[in-house]
């Protein structure tokens, strides 16, 4: 016990002194939250329409006068002949065309991203053939105003969890196997799970101060407040450091330099994050997608924060992403400890 | 010029004779392009909807079977009241409760993901609102909308299958590319550094220019294999076609794979160990890639700040010019306003990282 402390207080006075880390855990983190939740729109709005008038007449007018009204359709850009508008569609000045002529109605729609190119077709078609949906309402439930910050705040905290928890020890290990400084930690009377402890606490305790500076920034810039119970919050949280940090472990164990746990770690990081669900939904995978995304923690650590803030799930509400990740908890670290050599 | 060539010589065999470091180089974009090409999409499938209907009538039938059979929408189990629909919400595992009631429809949709939330909305809304109109139509009682109906004719330009890999695979091929060449650049030198063998380069007859260029050439060729590599399972694998000049493709970015090289050259000059290194090319560039260049969210609605920020993102530039060459088929002209961006940023790297270079050890 005496021998984890001081090396845990060598640790931490390592973290300290490095000259770019303590600022790495302090900014990067906040800078994340106040900037990246903005960027998650995917709303379809601000359209930029393109519009041919060829007839001139009160019918057509009248539509243009519509679509001028919809909240949708910010910028219309007149232009005299079809080639004309697609000019500008090629230029990227107008994201779809309007073009009415001889009473017909014409629609072409810049699909690149096919779904935005879609979703504006259909805005301009209902528009087009005033397609009565009166007879159908509709409520939007746990996040009723569609806040697209409060869909990544969660998210957000996931990644910078996964960075801080699994990231850095593992890069901490890897340093010592490089500068052969772990030569002095092998011949000393240190055990295997005192080393590691040692190397993972000064993170987990990192870990939490960013995941409280996190829920700060949350509550006084965007009013976000999980609506699930704090203790569980940070209760799970606890248990994925262990799945990350369990991870970062084995990849420095089967690392003898820094660039080969940099990029094996690069490698998954990406993956398990674009395979999350953090950014594009799950649901809409292929099967075999699916299957890999199972396989993915940080799934199911998405999964458990989201439920956390909007819907105010409990721990009863949550026992599968629970059993998953304490299951990759136990894999992951009695791999580590188990692939860890003293020997060089 | 030969010590030049020696120099590069020198890296290439440091980069073979790390076998895993090799492999994971050439295999990692052409994983990750399969696999992001095929799973990375925002559409609406396969969405599980539990119905609310109290009894059987034509109408609530018909509407049902045309959301199942859209392939937006898979029915998970249909249920008598709302309560128990609610529960199935409540536990995640249906995403929108469609409840009829008096012949008029109620949508309950989730909203965690407000992005799939609204796009659920819009394909629901436009399936019960043709079955309605059609219903109105049957039932004589606005027998006056079939005449005055207007049907839009509607095109879906450069991406008429709504595939979205035709969206990502530009965005994913800027990530890789800028990932790796930065991050091995900037690895590479710094690890001369930390290691000590800097010193034995500097004191060498070789002009310290040409020991940071000799750097660059290896990781250049590899970049070339990869966009190879990339473009070649993009064309033939995802069946995403290069429909503009393949030549002014392969001339941007290589435009780009220069400009993340320098950009790892500068890192390099400013970092001062291999963890500062990796940190500053890996987590603080990765995350404004992966969000600000409009890979996945559209720069278009993003916040003025954002918007600026975004526009000293070498990616934005790199993933706009690939989306009008590769899908949209344009000549080069469209995009010489992204290619002099790109020029610019790769000057002004190289310089300042030329100049940060310290030909000293402190």
């Amino acid at each position: 016990m005496n021998i984890l402390k001081y090396l845990l207080e060598k640790e931490f006075k390592q973290i300290a002194r490095n000259r770019f880390l303590p600022k790495l855990i302090l900014v990067y983190p906040v800078v994340m939250m106040i900037l990246m939740p903005w960027a998650a729109n995917l709303d379809v709005k601000n359209i930029r329409v393109c519009i041919v008038d060829g007839d001139r007449n009160s019918p057509s007018t009248q539509l243009i006068s519509k679509i001028e009204g919809s909240p949708y359709f910010t910028q219309l850009i007149f232009a005299q002949n079809y080639p004309h508008a697609l000019d500008y569609l090629e230029k990227g000045s107008a994201d779809i065309i309007f073009e009415i002529n001889n009473s017909k109605i014409y629609i072409a729609s810049n699909a690149v991203d096919g779904i935005r190119g879609s979703i504006a077709a259909s805005y301009l078609a209902t528009i087009a053939s005033t397609a009565d949906s009166g007879m159908i309402s509709q409520n939007v439930l746990y996040n009723p105003t569609m806040d697209y910050k409060l869909f990544m705040v969660p998210a957000l905290m996931v990644i910078l969890v996964t960075i801080i928890g699994g990231f850095l020890p593992a890069l901490n290990i890897v340093t010592e196997k490089e500068n052969g400084t772990i030569e002095q930690i092998n011949v000393s009377p240190v055990g295997k799970l005192t080393f590691v402890l040692s190397k993972l606490i000064p993170y987990w305790v990192i870990g939490f101060v960013v995941l409280t500076s996190g829920l700060l920034l949350a509550k006084v810039i965007y009013g976000i407040v999980p609506a699930g119970k704090i203790a569980e919050f940070y209760l799970l949280s606890l248990l994925f450091l262990f799945v990350v940090s369990g991870m970062g472990l084995v990849i420095s164990n089967y690392s003898r330099t820094m660039q080969q746990a940099m990029f094996v770690m690069f490698f998954f990081m990406l993956i398990m994050i674009l395979m999350s669900g953090l950014f594009t939904p799950t649901g809409s995978m292929p099967l075999w997608a699916k299957y890999i995304a199972a396989l993915n923690p940080m799934k199911y650590f998405t999964e458990i924060m989201r439920m956390l803030f909007m819907r105010g799930s409990r721990i009863p509400q949550l026992l599968n992403e629970i059993f998953a990740l304490s299951l990759f908890a136990v894999v992951l670290n009695g791999w580590a400890v188990l692939s860890y050599r003293k020997s060089l | 010029m030969r010590q030049f060539t020696v120099f590069v010589k020198k890296e290439f065999l440091h980069i073979f004779r790390d076998a895993r470091t090799i492999l994971i180089l050439l295999l990692m974009p052409v994983i990750q392009i399969v696999l992001f090409g095929f799973a990375l999409t925002n559409e609406v499938k396969n969405v599980n909807v539990a119905i609310v209907r109290a009894e059987d009538q034509p109408f609530t039938g018909r509407a049902v079977n045309r959301l199942s059979s859209s392939g937006y929408f898979k029915i998970y189990g249909e249920y008598s009241n709302f309560y128990t629909a609610w529960n199935h919400m409540q536990r995640g595992e249906v995403s929108l409760i469609v409840s009829f009631m008096n012949g008029e429809a109620n949508l309950t949709v989730d909203g965690s993901d407000p992005n799939m939330a609204s796009s659920i909305i819009q394909h629901a809304k436009a399936i019960l609102a043709r079955e309605i109109s059609e219903n109105q139509i049957d039932n004589n009682l606005q027998s006056t909308l079939t005449t005055e109906r207007v049907v839009p004719r509607v095109e879906l330009l450069y991406n008429p299958q709504l595939k979205s890999a035709y969206n990502f695979v530009p965005g994913v091929m800027g990530l890789i590319l800028m990932l790796i060449c930065s991050m091995m650049t900037s690895i590479s030198v710094v690890r001369e550094r930390e290691t000590g063998t800097m010193e034995v380069l500097l004191v060498s007859p070789v002009r310290p220019v040409y020991i940071i260029l000799a750097k660059t050439v290896p990781y250049f060729v590899i970049s070339m294999i990869n966009l190879a590599t990339i473009l070649l399972l993009s064309v033939f694998l995802l069946g995403v076609p290069v429909t503009g000049s393949l030549f002014w493709l392969i001339f941007t970015a290589l435009i780009f794979i220069f400009v993340s090289l320098s950009m790892g050259l500068l890192i390099s000059s400013l970092a001062s160990t291999q963890v500062a290194a990796m940190l500053i090319s890996g987590l603080v560039f990765m995350m404004p890639v992966i969000l600000l260049s409009g890979m996945i969210y559209p720069i278009s609605n993003m916040p003025g700040i954002l918007r600026f920020i975004s526009e000293f993102i070498p990616a934005k530039w790199f993933i706009s010019a690939v989306r009008k060459l590769m899908i949209q088929g344009l000549p080069i002209g469209f995009v010489m306003k992204e290619i002099g961006i790109l020029l610019t940023m790769a000057t002004f790297f190289v310089a300042v990282s030329l100049r940060a270079f310290k030909n000293r050890l402190e």
